[in-house]
């Protein structure tokens, strides 16, 4: 297949330099590049805007924003770390790049849709910093009305309609996944043969298609109800605003699945890769996807425990709750197993496995804190429910994310990144992760609510640390932009499959891929990771 | 308040002990099984270390007795985590029936409470040790969420109906009160305190600065000022609209034939949307209070109507 | 780009191996989409379903002042294009360039009478301040804050139906224009097949939306 590193071969990124070979490719590889880029500054912008917020948070005076300013800016960290960069982040950078490759396609099945998704999502996210600039929005991201339909005075519509738009690069993405796995597949890769990566997005794609639409309409009816009255949420005219969560939250729930998913299926690639083994347990991991993705959506009231929904009801959902954790505890139980008389190296991807288990872990046990109905009424809307989603977000999603690029990297630019620098990276963000949220439980457990512009004077000594921690944590991400964007000129060259990893991605695939893939559509002969079939 | 760093908030309410005690056990179970399994993988991580390239470990295709295993023990924990919550939690919804009601209005961005003996405050509720006490809560305009920290309670308060919580508190002393839902731009200045005091102090406290008149009277002096009676007997034989004498708790039975029970959220609906249920044999002609009357007064109303007894030979709406 | 030795049909993409692949994955997109459809029409159902079952009296009210008239004769004339929309569907696949011409566009007359009776009916409830807002107006014997609700519903619902046959009768012109090209012919006529799903979808929602709006309020009453 591929030779010496030397010879200047034709690739997805030296085969055209133009700009409009990019604003207009429809080849999925460099749609992934474009999703990188743009997410990558979403990343960015929320990040910052959250550092701002803890400095503000480091005394318990409102003394750095004034409070319609602070007010702000968490709303605009919420949207804009959700809806544009945790949604998309996997699936759209990393699915998009590897699914075809994945499963010996020459792309996904609507290249010119997969485009469209692009272009929609940054129309979405350019209303979304318009909104921003243009008054900004202060009802949390959550929306939740009468407050965002009849009494911010704040760009709601605008946030809305971006909201909306950006649901449909959802939609279509989604939609994209579904088709290309079910029916672009090489000759030969059956469904148990399939990569665990391709198995999440499965299921991920199915929760984007059912869920996302329903966002849409409840997005839809806030901005006709803010802009005419239309009453639907509206108590004066007969109205619920309790409604409009049980419709968001449809939706907002089974996102964290669309969120966390993908990035389950990465790390399930990187500990087959850096084991060297194939995945304990496969068949139980694939299925724990899909049980995710089903039960997922009957949990949402879990979210609405005190909000005057019926007892009977909080019983079934909490129950259900309880439920959809077995799954996510069998995924990490099987995965250690890996490890287990695994060939473990020690490189960077391998250390945000580590961290993702161990964050993981503590982000899902925490959601059991959360899912039952007498612990619920104390911790419910205050900093133990900030710091549990962080974990599963930040130490789960992010951690799968990062460990991701960095296992991916040599196959998406052909280059390596510095191996030191992304351990040192990767210690900041540990370090600085678990500095920022671990007192954020105690806090919670104390009683302070979340969303609080200033706060009770006793409560300032945890805040602080929390604050220190969100700086190292802000260092430890802006480090890998610097050494992967130094990697781009002056990284070693990659070589054909540096991992040693087995998949048509990596055994088939140039690195960097061909403009079409694939020289000939591979056939598939072999389960996943079968390592010890290699046998030379 | 007090120490300068606390790990743990003061309980000062019935349950406040119960749910401690399942928090502990899920603080211990999650320290135990992060641990656990970290530990389990740094030392895979340095047993199983790759000691050289081209090494190539055996196969293990995984094993279903561990599957199940590590399926079935989180399901019946989980279970069993959920039993033992939602049985403190069926505890916490049902107020007993001796429990003082005290009524509050949330609006952005202060509590208002209002005591049955007509003595009210602002962001401030005085309550007795050992008394179970019922919050009743309406908003005027948003969501809000009354939260005591100490008694590990909370619950929404959600405009257009009542929403409520109980506790009783076990512990002199005074304690935060905070709103939890985001509510705008002065959220987190919409706080106050819950004062718990002695049956001595409370008592001199409710007689120090004695109220105008009881929240039955201010709903009486409403009733006439607003003309309520021309229509409503409050006393005698039905008008042109349902007398209301011992109408409260009953069922009426409406003119679509549905019947309603009367009580703290038909009245505050009929008496901002007259027609959405009017009751069988009369005319849809009562006018809107909505701009009249506001929440508070809405609850003295409701307070009065709650007093009025049954005439005999008389019956409270239609027959 | 890689050719294959045979000579590749016009209509095929370059990442599908053959006619059959390209068209599956196509009919499962489309079928994936409706689905999505499926999900943001169902959320506007289940605020109807809610706020029925809570005002029955308002909503039996305004619902007398719809007139089933205009709406049984848009229910038909759906139904009619409906039938056009297959019989091009079929023209299609059998290569009958002029006869799915002529079926195309009876299919987009009878989108634009569809429209032309809702403006007559938008017209009507505008003229009688039938809009939710600060102006609307009602007479009628229920609460007018409920009716108000009953009519914020109908139009939403309604006018995002509305919007649905807009859409499709761009996808219809579309469809001409390709098909005045001569792209459609006995191996390949699947655009016109998915605009004939999307089309039916858009019928079918009509079909919950009449009975719904128009025509349960008069059996309650």
């Amino acid at each position: 297949m591929s030779n010496d590193t030397s010879s200047p071969k034709v690739n997805y990124l030296n085969n055209d330099y133009s700009i409009k070979s990019w604003l207009l490719t429809v080849d999925h590889k460099r749609i992934a590049i474009l999703y990188l880029i743009a997410i990558s500054f979403f990343f960015l912008v929320g990040g910052l805007m959250a550092v701002l917020f803890r400095f503000e948070l480091a005394t318990p005076q409102g003394d750095l924003v004034s409070a319609e300013t602070y007010n702000k800016l968490f709303t605009m960290h919420g949207m804009v770390m959700v809806f544009f960069f945790l949604i998309p982040s996997v699936p759209a950078v990393l699915g998009n790049f590897l699914l075809p490759l994945m499963i010996g396609a020459k792309d996904v099945a609507f290249p010119r849709l997969n485009l469209a998704s692009w272009y929609i999502y940054m129309l979405g996210g350019t209303l979304t910093i318009f909104a921003a600039i243009s008054g900004g929005i202060d009802t949390g991201w959550t929306f939740y009305t009468p407050y965002s339909s009849t009494y911010a005075n704040t760009a709601v519509v605008t946030a809305g309609i971006a909201v909306f738009i950006t649901g449909f690069s959802s939609i279509l993405t989604g939609l994209n996944f579904l088709v290309t796995i079910h029916k672009l597949r090489a000759p030969g890769l059956t469904w148990s043969r399939l990569p665990l990566f391709v198995w999440a997005h499965y299921a991920t794609s199915i929760i984007m298609l059912l869920g996302t639409p329903v966002l849409a309409i409840t997005v839809a009816l806030l901005a006709v109800e803010r802009g005419l009255g239309f009453g639907i949420f509206d108590p004066n005219l007969g109205g619920d605003p309790v409604l409009f969560q049980h419709l968001f939250w449809f939706y907002s729930h089974p996102a964290v699945y669309i969120m966390i998913l993908p990035s389950m299926g990465v790390i399930s690639e990187i500990v087959a890769a850096f084991c060297r083994k194939r995945v304990f347990g496969y068949t139980f991991v694939a299925a724990s996807s899909l049980a995710i993705a089903v039960i997922g959506f009957f949990v949402w009231g879990h979210h609405l425990f005190l909000s005057s929904q019926s007892v009977f009801a909080g019983m079934v959902f909490s129950f259900l709750s309880y439920i959809v954790a077995v799954p996510s505890a069998i995924k990490v139980f099987n995965w250690t197993a890996t490890m287990f008389r695994g060939s473990i190296s020690w490189e960077t991807p391998m250390l945000y496995v580590l961290g993702f288990i161990g964050l993981f872990s503590i982000g899902g046990l925490t959601g059991l804190f959360l899912a039952n109905l007498a612990v619920d009424v104390h911790l419910h809307d205050t900093y133990f429910v900030v710091a549990h989603f962080h974990y599963v977000m930040v130490g789960g999603v992010i951690m799968g994310y990062m460990g991701g690029l960095h296992y991916y990297w040599p196959k998406i630019t052909g280059r390596m990144y510095n191996e030191f620098w992304a351990k040192i990276s990767f210690l900041l963000i540990f370090v600085g992760f678990n500095l920022t949220f671990l007192p954020q439980f105690v806090l919670g457990q104390l009683g302070m609510p979340r969303r609080y512009y200033f706060y009770d004077a006793e409560w300032q000594t945890l805040n602080v640390l929390s604050s220190a921690g969100a700086s190292v944590l802000g260092i430890g991400y802006l480090l890998p932009v610097i050494y992967f964007l130094y990697s781009l000129k002056n990284g070693k060259i990659a070589s054909q499959n540096p991992w040693g990893a087995k998949g048509l991605e990596w055994e088939v695939a140039d690195t960097p891929p061909d403009p079409h893939n694939f020289h000939e559509i591979p056939v598939v002969t072999e389960e996943a990771y079968a390592y010890a079939k290699e046998a030379h | 308040m007090g120490k300068a760093f606390q790990f743990y908030p003061e309980a000062a309410s019935s349950f406040a002990g119960q749910i401690d005690n399942l928090y502990f056990f899920l603080v211990a179970l999650t320290t135990v099984m992060t641990l656990g399994i970290v530990a389990v993988a740094l030392f895979f991580f340095v047993k199983y270390r790759r000691r050289s390239d081209d090494e190539c470990p055996e196969e293990i295709e995984g094993n279903i007795m561990f599957e199940i295993t590590w399926s079935v023990i989180p399901l019946v924990v989980c279970l069993g985590i959920f039993f033992w919550g939602t049985n403190i939690y069926m505890g916490m919804v049902q107020a007993p029936p001796d429990s003082v009601p005290v009524y509050v209005v949330a609006k952005q961005w202060m509590w208002k409470l209002q005591h049955p003996n007509g003595r009210s405050e602002i962001n401030e509720l005085h309550v007795p040790l050992g008394q179970n006490t019922r919050i009743i809560m309406a908003s005027e305009d948003v969501l809000h969420s009354f939260y005591v920290p100490a008694f590990r309670t909370k619950m929404d308060v959600v405009p257009g109906k009542y929403t409520s919580l109980w506790f009783r508190p076990t512990k002199i002393g005074t304690y935060r009160l905070f709103c939890a839902e985001y509510c705008g731009t002065s959220h987190a200045g919409m706080n106050g305190w819950v004062h718990v005091l002695s049956e001595a102090d409370y008592a001199a406290w409710l007689s120090g600065n004695v109220a105008n008149e009881s929240m039955e009277e201010a709903g009486e002096r409403l009733f006439t000022e607003n003309k309520c009676n021309t229509c409503h007997a409050a006393t005698g034989n039905t008008q042109l609209g349902p007398s209301l004498n011992g109408v409260y708790g009953k069922s009426v039975t409406l003119k679509n034939g549905r019947t309603v029970t009367v009580d703290d959220a038909y009245i505050r609906e009929s008496i901002f949307q007259p027609l959405a249920k009017v009751v069988a044999g009369f005319n849809p002609v009562m006018p809107t209070y909505e701009t009249q009357l506001n929440e508070q007064q809405i609850m003295q109303i409701i307070s009065y109507i709650k007093t009025l007894k049954p005439v005999d030979g008389q019956e409270g709406g239609h027959e | 780009m890689s050719t294959s030795s045979e000579s590749k049909h016009p209509a095929l993409a370059d990442h599908f191996i053959d006619l059959k692949q390209q068209y599956d994955s196509a009919q499962l997109g489309m079928w994936s989409f409706l689905l999505t459809e499926v999900m943001m029409f169902g959320g506007l159902f289940m605020c109807y379903i809610v706020a029925r079952s809570q005002f029955l009296e308002a909503f039996v009210d305004a619902s007398h002042h719809l007139s089933i008239g205009l709406g049984g004769f848009n229910t038909i004339v759906l139904i009619v294009s409906s039938l056009t929309m297959a019989m091009a569907v079929h023209s299609a696949s059998e290569g009958h360039q002029k006869k799915t011409f002529k079926f195309l566009l009876g299919t987009l007359f009878l989108g634009a009478v569809f429209l032309g009776v809702k403006y007559i009916e938008y017209s009507a409830k505008i003229e009688h301040n039938n809009i939710p807002g600060d102006n609307f107006e009602w007479h009628g014997v229920a609460n007018p804050a409920n009716v108000e609700l009953f009519f914020g519903l109908y139009f939403v619902m309604t006018g995002l139906h509305a919007a649905h046959m807009i859409i499709g009768g761009g996808l219809l012109i579309w469809l001409m224009v390709l098909n005045h090209k001569g792209r459609f012919s006995k191996e390949f006529s699947t655009p016109v097949e998915l605009v004939g799903l999307y089309w039916h979808f858009v019928d079918i929602v009509w079909i919950f939306l009449f009975p719904l709006l128009y025509l349960i309020g008069r059996h309650s009453a």
